[in-house]
């Protein structure tokens, strides 16, 4: 039996099937666009071609993220909290603590050792900590997103920026840029600006246990290692935590299932 | 004898020069950009060369707004609150209450009879409501700034605009477009959401009438019509508006002259 997550972000989509062993067949994340639901839908159909399937084949589609709501195909839409819990415990079973950077919100999450929710803590109110942030200072600065990261590792002397605001950033690293700081250096202060954000929300969680980040940002090595070195320890994080949210709904869809099993 | 005000803001410096019959004698405007000490001195120069007259007159020199201490050839500066107060009671002698919106920030100022500060708020910590949330939602229109207040007021059906924040109100936009939606109604709503936001603010001063509106978004019919459909009286407003604080700094630096405690730092260092 094979089930679908898909987690339909304000950047990207991303789409997971998984057999019944708990195994990942397949996973695509595209960006999300500006429409959602044409979104959702292309990335689960990206995952069936993928493993040669049909819908009919999929036992269950569990939706979340952002555009949950908007997935024709969906069985079920679950909570991007609820998911990300799942899908970083499956990950990193030690997982007691994790951070989900995403795009256009950061949410920090206390989770027990069976991946279950205790508490959370989210900022979807305006761009400052998420990704967005970063996507303006690389546009600022004019350095392809991807190098964001990798370009940042090699500041000396990290820039602090004082706006929070993502859009009086942009000017602050402008400014920065004109008085002659290098670029690295600028980077580093965006990535460290960021980091202290979502770490007050994860201070307000309490930091206990293995801290698992989840999220786009996990592909930018840049941001954890500012992360790391604001926490004062390591944290897990690996290329599939991106499909943490996706992970967790195809997960969850195995439980759904279970329950409508023993209901019948 | 002249005096002048400089107005170093966060996107455009203004200078306004004034002679000792309180007449405007010129005014610029121009781009801050990156260098903030040049953008102040060629304010100056370009009221300068607008008026006419020659440096050698001026008695005094204020300078204001974000960049003020950038004026490096000031005499002295001033805080934007206390010049937009002095403005704005000097071209409307009714105001009590004064809405800013400017670039980066908004501020809502409470003023006396004879235009004392009296209480004031602002919005600087984030782009919301100003200029620059603005600027966001017309480059994503593909429209300038001149245009969307006019395009505003031909909306027939309003949509609402969750956004707060100026980074997430562009993908709010698109999905508005991508819906179908008119652009119209889209920047009806967008100028309505920045009403909403700043008579908030104004609220914590009190809406004491009669209300100016300056700063450079003042310039937008679309705003004004907002700002008074939100706060519910209507506003001042001047096509000087935009020079509100360099009006009220270079008043302010006449009145220090006719103190007599001036003396006059040429630019040159030689006094």
């Amino acid at each position: 039996m094979i089930t679908a997550g898909v987690d339909i972000g304000a950047g990207t989509t991303k789409a997971v099937l998984m057999d019944d062993a708990g195994r990942i067949l397949v996973k695509v994340s595209e960006r999300s666009g500006a429409r959602l639901d044409a979104a959702g839908s292309r990335a689960l159909a990206a995952v069936l071609e993928k493993a040669g399937l049909r819908r009919e084949d999929i036992a269950y589609v569990a939706a979340t993220g952002y555009g949950r709501y908007q997935l024709p195909e969906r069985d079920i839409q679950i909570t991007e909290v609820t998911c990300h819990a799942r899908g970083a415990s499956y990950l990193f079973p030690g997982t007691r603590c994790l951070l989900d950077i995403g795009a256009q919100s950061t949410r920090a999450i206390r989770v027990d050792d069976a991946g279950r929710v205790m508490r959370f803590r989210m900022n979807d109110r305006c761009a400052a900590g998420a990704g967005r942030f970063l996507e303006r200072v690389a546009r600022a600065l004019e350095v392809p997103l991807d190098d964001l990261g990798p370009m940042s590792l090699h500041s000396a002397d990290p820039q602090a920026i004082s706006s929070i605001c993502a859009v009086l950033a942009e000017s602050e690293v402008i400014s920065l840029v004109t008085s002659g700081k290098a670029t690295e250096d600028i980077l580093m202060g965006a990535h460290l600006s960021i980091a202290d954000r979502a770490l007050a929300l994860l201070r307000q969680v309490g930091v206990d246990g293995e801290v698992t980040v989840t999220g786009g940002v996990v592909l930018n090595r840049g941001m954890l290692t500012a992360l790391e070195r604001r926490l004062g320890r390591t944290v897990n994080a690996s290329p599939d935590t991106v499909y943490a949210g996706a992970i967790g709904a195809a997960l969850l869809g195995f439980v759904r299932l279970r329950k409508l099993g023993e209901a019948r | 004898m002249i005096v002048a005000g400089v107005d170093v803001g966060s996107t455009t410096s203004k200078a306004v020069v004034l002679d000792d019959r309180r007449q405007i004698a010129g005014t610029s405007l121009l781009p801050t950009g990156a260098n903030v000490v040049r953008a102040a001195e060629r304010a100056f120069r370009e009221a300068l060369a607008a008026s006419k007259r020659d440096e050698s007159e001026a008695a005094y020199v204020i300078g204001t707004g974000y960049g003020r201490y950038k004026v490096a050839f000031g005499d002295d500066q001033v805080t934007e609150i206390g010049c937009h107060a002095r403005g704005a009671q000097f071209l409307f002698p009714d105001t009590r209450t004064i809405v800013d919106i400017g670039g980066q920030d908004t501020k809502a100022i409470r003023i006396s009879d004879r235009g004392e500060v009296l209480d004031f708020s602002m919005n600087d910590k984030c782009a919301a409501g100003t200029g620059r949330f603005l600027d966001a939602c017309a480059n994503v229109i593909g429209m300038t700034l001149d245009e969307i207040g006019p395009a505003s007021m031909n909306a027939q059906k309003p949509i609402r605009i969750t956004n707060v924040c100026t980074v997430f109100v562009e993908s709010e936009i698109i999905a508005h477009l991508a819906r179908g939606e008119k652009v119209e109604d889209i920047l009806r709503g967008v100028h309505l959401a920045i009403g909403s936001r700043t008579a908030g603010l104004v609220r914590r001063v009190g809406t004491n009438p009669a209300v100016t509106f300056t700063g450079g978004v003042s310039r937008n019919v679309g705003m004004v019509q907002a700002l008074e459909e939100r706060l519910g009286v209507s506003v001042h407003v001047s096509p000087l508006s935009q020079w509100m604080g360099a009006l009220g700094a270079a008043l302010i630096a006449l009145e220090r002259v006719e103190g007599g405690a001036v003396h006059r730092i040429a630019a040159g260092g030689a006094a």
